[in-house]
């Protein structure tokens, strides 16, 4: 580093490692963690080689293949399969570690002015930047050995030590091509959520056109980075050519991120910061109005999330009877329920209740926003004008309740859709919507208890998500550990008829939707009552 | 006729007692200082004003209305400016201006574009970049372009440079000229003698004075610097004298307004040369009440 520009890059980098010295172990221990867990529970869960064909099976659809990538299906060893339905979401973690780890060292850093104290200092122009790339490269390259030989000491007879290393080395490699996206669009942006935002738009990208170039035309996936990951075919053929694809990727982008550095001002940007608008829409000038702009992305997503879960569910559907056919464990859990149905028909009800819990969560979130913007002082400025309590907190319930409608229904026609283009004969898309409808009141009851929380104790709000977990480990893992009713019947979700091993029963909807109705009056009582802190 | 009052006003949270029996007066047209420390109350007072706190005991009336069951009813007339301002980051000035001004109820856009021009704000940028005198600017400019008959500021000013504060005591006067009241809880005690008509201090949740500031400073001390032919002898022994403190061939001090007469008298034997007297600034007023607890709690109660 005799280049002035380049001077203490050695230091600066031992200073991001001293700033980084919890997080950049607990995301190593996490990926690793999670990489080692998986073969071994694949291994009690798939013993034998037709356990794992039958597998195998069910990923033959382009729905699968659109979600985790191809791979060799015909000779699906244990190792086949975790690199096939592992690598690649892995990987897509390990490049959201690089954006949030470089964008905290790059544009934050400068965007909160800490740059321009160390750049007073005789430090180089490149030097932040460098020690950056540096020590996330080297960190990469640690996780890819750590997964490489761990995955080879699991001992496990199809997983062989060249498959492995090339396994970890894909996703080392794929952290340091995203190393570089970060670095690069840390010189473009202005602001670190702007960084963090392109940055994860081009991995969300990367994903999805790998997506769909694996179920249209397997070559053009090469246009996508994380398309290199699964053409390693890990176990496989084992190509390592993809790996020097990103090696040398890398090596550009933090060439012209250097480049971009060196010829722009400290804290200026090359993507101009467009003005907002200069005035408020009719549409945000209400509570309600309020409300819903400063949660509209969090919906969308939720709303798309949703809906991609439906239809994942939705696309094992067809392959569900012989799936089950050769695994003890669902079979276990399954024999809890009725008769008479066939096996694809007995799982829908557990679905539905993952479908109809996970559907509860964005509408709590919506709901206990109302605490967050109080915490945060906002509410103060509400309040203080012509708007009531009453109103207010109406406003978020509104919008919670809806919300919580939209949700579980996206998932019903998710799960529908997707099921009707795999099954031979699928199911009616009413018997499928009203069976997730039978959930709504739990979620409404689940609203309500969000609000009597900010009513009364409203420090207390995250308690809700006890409850919520609570129903979920329950009553989805009830049937496992034979559980006594009265556990289940604690959470609303308890209460909802098993569509449609069980028939239709109105009376607990009706108690349901009645609870909901009390719960919530009180609540809005109790907010009507209380102090408001902010 | 008084627009705001408040009687034995109490809040207790939990054990602490933030309020000890608060009370005021601003009456219509007037500007009220409402003065003291970090923890004294005010915000608190001011919330409870609002309805946004509950008041553990006692009465408290704007427009004759009461503060809690009637706030939607009496925010329709008043403005309110918070002195840590929080905004939605993601929202830009201009949107949160408007969304003030609708929520209130009534539109001014010509006074809207007036204030941002006054105040040298730009509109077009998210909250997240502002400053917190940007923030500030923000929420005054939203209270400002509405019509309101009752103006609550809670250390508005903090975070403005000079020229902005300017800017502010202009809008303060102006609304006062249009008959308008404003409560003004204020650090810059510099910035309350200017724009005050009366004033209350406020210490340990209790109202400890409240007057005119001609009144506060007869009830407190004059500044006096006497220059003499012969050296004063016996001075800090007179009665009611403060604070002496030789300054090169003078001495300056501190009376207390009723033994003025004495002072002078015992003064003027040693032949004076120079004689300069100066009021109490409300700094001397603020300082004197805080500057130590026995000694103010034993003025505060002689004087009641």
């Amino acid at each position: 580093m005799a280049n002035p520009i380049y001077k203490r890059t050695g230091r600066l980098a031992r200073l991001i490692l001293r700033r980084d010295r919890i997080r950049i172990p607990l995301w190593l221990i996490g990926i690793c963690f999670f990489t080692f867990i998986v073969p071994i529970a694949f291994l009690g869960l798939y013993e034998s080689q037709q356990d794992r064909d039958v597998m195998a099976e069910t990923m033959e659809n382009p729905a699968m293949i659109a979600m985790v990538g191809p791979h060799d299906l015909s000779n699906y060893t244990l190792g086949v399969m975790t690199a096939h339905q592992m690598l690649l979401l892995t990987a897509v973690v390990v490049g959201l570690m690089s954006i949030l780890l470089v964008t905290r060292h790059t544009r934050a850093d400068e965007e909160d002015g800490r740059i321009e104290m160390i750049r007073s200092l005789p430090v180089g122009r490149l030097s932040n930047l460098n020690a950056t790339l540096v020590v996330y490269t080297i960190t990469h390259i640690l996780l890819a050995l750590i997964v490489g030989f761990g995955l080879y000491a699991l001992n496990i007879e199809s997983m062989d030590l060249e498959g492995s290393l090339l396994y970890g080395a894909a996703l080392g490699g794929t952290g340091i091509v995203f190393v570089g996206v970060t670095a690069f669009f840390a010189q473009l942006t202005e602001s670190s959520r702007g960084t963090i935002g392109f940055s994860i738009a081009a991995l969300l990208i990367a994903y999805l056109v790998r997506g769909i170039t694996d179920v249209s035309n397997e070559s053009l996936s090469w246009l996508s980075p994380l398309g290199w990951v699964t053409k390693t075919e890990a176990y496989g053929v084992n190509n390592w050519w993809p790996i020097l694809l990103m090696l040398g990727v890398s090596i550009i982008l933090f060439i012209i991120a250097n480049y971009l550095n060196a010829i722009r001002d400290l804290e200026a940007g090359f993507l101009p910061s467009r003005p907002g608008k200069k005035h408020a829409s009719s549409f945000l000038q209400s509570p309600i109005g309020l409300a819903l702009r400063l949660q509209r992305t969090g919906i969308i997503s939720w709303a798309i999330g949703m809906f991609v879960m439906g239809a994942s569910y939705g696309s094992v559907l067809g392959d569900m009877d012989s799936f089950f056919e050769g695994n003890e464990m669902m079979m276990q859990i399954l024999a809890s329920s009725g008769e008479g149905h066939s096996f694809t028909e007995q799982f829908l009800p557990m679905l539905m209740i993952v479908m109809g819990i996970l559907a509860t969560v964005p509408p709590v979130m919506a709901m206990n926003k109302l605490y967050g913007e109080e915490k945060k002082n906002h509410v103060e400025h509400l309040l203080g004008r012509a708007v009531s309590r009453t109103k207010l907190m109406a406003s978020y319930l509104v919008i919670s309740v809806i919300n919580g409608f939209v949700m579980i229904s996206l998932a019903a026609i998710g799960l529908w859709a997707a099921g009707v283009s795999v099954m031979d004969e699928p199911f009616e898309f009413g018997t499928i919507y009203g069976m997730a409808l039978a959930y709504y009141p739990a979620i409404l009851v689940m609203i309500s208890v969000s609000v009597l929380f900010i009513g009364y104790l409203p420090r207390l709000t995250s308690l809700i998500w006890f409850y919520i977990f609570y129903s979920f480990m329950v009553l989805y893992l009830g049937g496992i550990f034979q559980l006594d009713d009265w556990v289940g019947q604690l959470s609303p979700f308890g209460h909802v008829p098993q569509l449609p091993v069980e028939d239709m029963t109105w009376m607990p909807i009706g108690i349901l939707t009645l609870i909901a109705i009390v719960i919530t009056a009180i609540g809005f009582v109790g907010y009507n009552r209380r102090d408001i802190h902010g | 006729m008084s627009v705001l009052q408040v009687y034995n006003l109490k809040k207790e949270f939990g054990k602490f007692k933030a309020l000890d029996g608060v009370d005021l007066e601003v009456k219509k047209g007037e500007v009220f200082g409402f003065i003291g420390p970090n923890g004294a109350g005010k915000s608190t007072t001011i919330r409870i004003l609002l309805g946004i706190l509950k008041a553990t005991e006692g009465k408290a009336r704007i427009f004759g209305r009461d503060v809690w069951s009637d706030a939607v009813e009496i925010h329709k007339r008043i403005a309110y400016v918070p002195g840590d301002v929080n905004l939605w980051p993601n929202l830009t000035g201009g949107e949160v201006i408007d969304l003030f001004v609708k929520l209130r109820g009534g539109n001014n856009k010509n006074r809207r574009e007036e204030l941002i021009k006054r105040f040298n704000l730009d509109p077009s940028k998210k909250c997240r970049t502002y400053s917190k005198g940007n923030r500030q600017k923000v929420a005054l400019v939203a209270a400002f372009s509405s019509d309101a008959d009752l103006y609550i500021l809670d250390e508005p000013t903090s975070g403005l440079d000079p020229l902005m504060e300017q800017v502010f005591q202009e809008c303060v006067m102006e609304a006062k000229e249009a008959g308008k009241s404003v409560l003004l809880s204020s650090h810059i005690l510099s910035e309350v003698e200017k724009l005050c008509d009366r004033v209350g201090i406020i210490r340990q949740g209790k109202i400890i004075e409240t007057g005119s500031l001609s009144e506060l400073r007869h009830l407190t001390r004059t500044n006096l610097l006497v220059e003499t032919n012969k050296p004063i002898t016996g001075l800090p022994e007179l009665n009611g004298v403060h604070e002496v403190e030789k300054r090169d061939q003078a001495l300056a001090f501190q009376v207390d307004t009723e033994e003025l007469d004495a002072v002078i008298k015992h003064v003027s034997q040693f032949g004076i040369v120079k004689l300069e007297s100066a009021p109490p600034t409300l700094e001397d007023l603020f300082m004197r009440h805080y500057e130590g607890k026995g000694q103010t709690e034993s003025g505060a109660g002689g004087r009641s």
